[in-house]
């Protein structure tokens, strides 16, 4: 288990500086959210954290290491992502097991195929799987394989960036449960971005509210339903959430 | 409430499809809100299109679909530019995908209304800026010249609703009209809406795979699954649906304040594919 | 699309590779439309005559008989005899070698070094795309013409310069779509998880990148198999390309010229054979393009 911490985290892209200073300190084995409307820059902390985007200033650690000290290596074992789209993040020409097998084969990892067989048991999904093809799969297998993807190399942390937005309620679900239950099982630290409360107060420990670029407030999960925000915007935020869930 | 939409085993199958992707729909439509829920694939928005003659590539079949004094099955497409748009609209999902983006947005809408009204450039202009007044747009001289990228996601779908209202259609499709935009956004666009809808008296069709949204905003709510409709009801009896597939949807939602257990799944039926007795749909 | 996680029932396993169940789908695809069909059929006719040009052929091409030259077409001559008494029948035969050749030659080339310099340049963006595209523009603004005129000049006519001058003038366009099609498929979430997974840049090129390029290249190619082929007979017209005796189809046309007035079996047959073939690959260009559209997966 491993910790988080973001320090002073500053992008810009050209002209237009898009995060200033964040500042992020997630527990290990914690579940932070991560909150905000489109353009809060809450899918670019990702972004930078994974190497994704290189170009940022500031720090980011994993378990006190700075990811820009990690070799690529390390870096794959200490992070992986789960991307929101699960129509975009297989490749549709690849089968899932090539898709899965690509992080072992280029970090040289053996026992190959007992390593896929216990990736989709992981994720519920059946081993003959492995020889499908994406476009043969509903939208929530394909996020399954992405997470069996993301789980392969055994990371300590995974950054999950709106797992479900894209998902059926029903299916939604059942990512969901499989989440909770893997960092239950294997005791990961999720940095996860999400637009929608509900998922929030369902999974995280804590979380961030953003806009514009900054973090407005950090919450525990009780400041959903108790009312903890101390800043305007993030009162502003939880109380549409509310009122739309409530449909008051 | 005399039906100004009057739906009876609206059947739609794609041409090479195996399966029809709509089997035996039947529901009417007053001056009142409707709501389609369902998740992907359960033909809720090929209804809503098929309602407005918008699907070539498919075979429509229906004892009666009829609106007002059209009949949607066999209209021939002269009669149908005059109903569409004019009589009947349709607000899509996503404004960066369906308002033109290579033309002002107050252009866009003046163009919808100088097709079926005839008036002079002045006039049309004229009015779009008193429609996007309407929609609560502060300013609505300096917005009518702005280009679709120029404007925020809350903005673009206020605009398309403005088009889309101009001419004071009888009946409204509205096709996720909300799951584009973030949440703060989507309750003032909602409200918006809802307004123009009371104040002009039209007939909504809301379509969304979003039950809190449909629950608030809808006076009934009809439920899809796999083409079929599995259950009419209130929007305020929502809570107490008799369907499986309808309570495992509300079950399987995660909810503020719930708790934090495994959410309960949906265990799929193929007793759902038979058909239900329709509740109080006709 | 389904909305369920329950799927009726796709085949677990096929025994064949999953690219020839593919190559399968679209073979079926392209007999299905009628266009694509005459292209199939005339390319399997090509490929039939150049390989068993010697058994097909009814007499040698090269064996001239000038008591009998400019005769018309006949039960002994199919395609009547040229003005040097060869039979014009097995000299179109012979020749579809020579065209079947310059098409696979230029193929080989083209392709793999469009497909490099496109991906590479779209992947990595920045100063390697501008070298590598202005060295493709500076290839790009010859017309094959002139360089293969360049090229006889400082190396003498043959086939084998001409093909060269038609390659080094066919692979920009290529290059440009790779790139075109690299820069959109390089922002997909895919290219970002293999790189989380430690990929370096030329495995994704080589892996992600050019799987999905390859339908559009391969269309370019069809289609442009057409241009290769009157271009190479333009050559040979001109004197440039294959020189004589070689019975390729354009230097008979340019022989036969002399003579056409009276005896017009000299141009006519060579020009129906590239008219054929140059259609055949339109056609065939144009059925891919259609099987390989993304919208008709699914029929896949």
């Amino acid at each position: 288990m491993k910790s988080v911490t973001i320090s002073d985290l500053c992008v810009s892209f050209g002209a237009l500086q898009v995060l200033h200073d964040i500042q992020l300190e997630v527990a290990a084995g914690e579940c932070f959210g991560l909150v905000g409307e489109s353009g809060s820059g809450k899918s670019t902390i990702l972004r930078c954290a994974a190497q994704l985007n290189q170009k940022w200033s500031g720090t980011v650690e994993i378990g006190g290491k700075s990811v820009r000290d990690m070799s690529v290596a390390e870096r794959c074992r200490a992070m992986q992502m789960v991307f929101q789209d699960p129509y975009g993040s297989l490749h549709p020409r690849h089968s899932i097991r090539t898709t899965l097998e690509e992080g072992l084969r280029i970090n040289g990892i053996g026992n190959r195929d007992a390593r896929l067989a216990q990736a989709m048991r992981d994720v519920g999904l059946p081993v003959d799987f492995l020889d499908r093809y994406p476009h043969q799969l509903s939208g929530g297998q394909r996020q399954r394989v992405a997470i069996a993807r993301a789980l392969i190399l055994e990371p300590d942390v995974l950054l999950l960036d709106e797992p479900t937005s894209a998902l059926d309620v029903s299916v939604q679900a059942e990512v969901l449960n499989l989440l909770v239950r893997l960092q239950k099982e294997k005791g990961f630290t999720y940095l996860m971005v999400s637009h929608d409360l509900a998922v929030v107060d369902h999974m995280c420990d804590r979380f961030a509210i953003m806009q514009h670029g900054r973090v407005v407030e950090v919450l525990p999960r009780e400041a959903i339903t108790q009312g903890g925000a101390t800043q305007p915007y993030a009162k502003e935020l939880i109380a549409a959430s509310l009122e739309y869930e409530h449909a008051v | 409430m005399d039906p100004i939409l009057e739906v009876k085993n609206l059947s739609i199958r794609y041409h090479g499809a195996p399966e029809p992707a709509v089997r035996n729909v039947s529901f009417t439509l007053g001056r009142e809100r409707l709501g389609i829920v369902g998740e992907s694939g359960s033909g809720k928005s090929t209804v809503g299109r098929a309602i407005m003659r918008l699907i070539d590539s498919a075979e429509i079949t229906a004892d009666t679909m009829r609106f007002e004094d059209v009949d949607l099955l066999n209209a021939p497409e002269r009669e149908m530019l005059k109903v569409r748009g004019k009589r009947m609209s349709m607000i899509l999902q996503d404004p960066k995908f369906s308002l033109n983006p290579i033309q002002r947005c107050g252009h866009q809408i003046a163009e919808a209304y100088r097709t079926h009204v005839h008036c002079s450039k002045a006039e049309a202009r004229a009015k779009a800026v008193e429609m996007l007044e309407q929609v609560h747009i502060r300013d609505p001289e300096r917005v009518y010249d702005l280009y679709r990228h120029e404007v925020s996601g809350g903005m673009g779908q206020r605009v398309m609703i403005a088009m889309m209202l101009l001419t004071s259609p009888d009946l409204v499709i509205a096709d996720e009209p909300t799951s584009a935009l973030d949440v703060t956004v989507r309750l003032q666009v909602l409200r918006i809406l809802d307004g123009l809808v009371k104040d002009k008296g039209i007939g909504l069709v809301m379509i969304s795979h979003d039950l809190n949204l449909v629950r608030a905003f809808c006076d009934r709510v009809l439920i899809m699954y796999a083409g079929r409709l599995v259950e009419t009801l209130d929007a305020r009896d929502l809570n107490n649906a008799q369907h499986p597939y309808t309570r495992g949807l509300l079950a399987a939602q995660p909810r503020i304040g719930g708790s934090r257990a495994p959410l309960p799944v949906l265990n799929r039926q193929d007793s759902w594919l038979t058909p239900q007795a329709q509740g109080d749909a006709l | 699309m389904s909305m369920t996680d329950r799927l009726s029932s796709a085949p677990a396993q096929r025994r064949l590779p999953h690219g020839l169940i593919v190559a399968r789908n679209i073979l079926l695809f392209l007999m299905r439309a009628p266009t694509s069909l005459f292209g199939l059929i005339v390319l399997g006719l090509l490929i039939t005559l150049a390989v068993f040009a010697p058994l097909i052929a009814t007499h040698d091409p090269y064996v001239q008989n000038l008591q009998n030259t400019l005769q018309p077409p006949s039960a002994a001559h199919l395609f009547g005899t040229d003005e040097l008494g060869r039979d014009i029948f097995s000299r179109l035969v012979a020749g579809s070698r020579i065209t079947l050749s310059i098409i696979f030659l230029v193929t080989i080339v083209v392709g793999p070094l469009g497909l490099f310099f496109g991906t590479v340049a779209g992947y990595y963006g920045g100063k390697v795309d501008t070298v590598l595209m202005r060295i493709t523009d500076i290839f790009l603004s010859f017309p094959s013409l002139i360089l293969s005129l360049a090229f006889v000049a400082a190396l003498g006519p043959s086939l084998n310069n001409a093909i060269i001058a038609i390659s080094l003038t066919a692979w920009p366009p290529i290059a440009r779509l790779a790139r075109a099609e690299t820069m959109t498929f390089r922002q997909a979430d895919y290219i970002a998880a293999a790189k989380l997974q430690g990929a370096s840049s030329a495995r994704i090129i080589w892996r992600s990148i050019v799987p999905m390029c390859l339908p559009s290249v391969l269309i370019r190619l069809t289609l442009n198999m057409a241009t290769v082929i009157l271009t190479a007979a333009g050559l040979g017209f001109l004197g440039l390309g294959a020189q004589p005796p070689l019975p390729e189809w354009g230097a008979m046309i340019a022989t036969g010229r002399r003579y056409m007035i009276d005896s017009w079996w000299l141009v006519t047959f060579p020009g129906l054979a590239i008219l054929c073939v140059s259609l055949a690959f339109n056609l065939l260009g144009d059925g891919l393009r259609d099987a390989l559209d993304p919208k008709q997966m699914n029929r896949r």
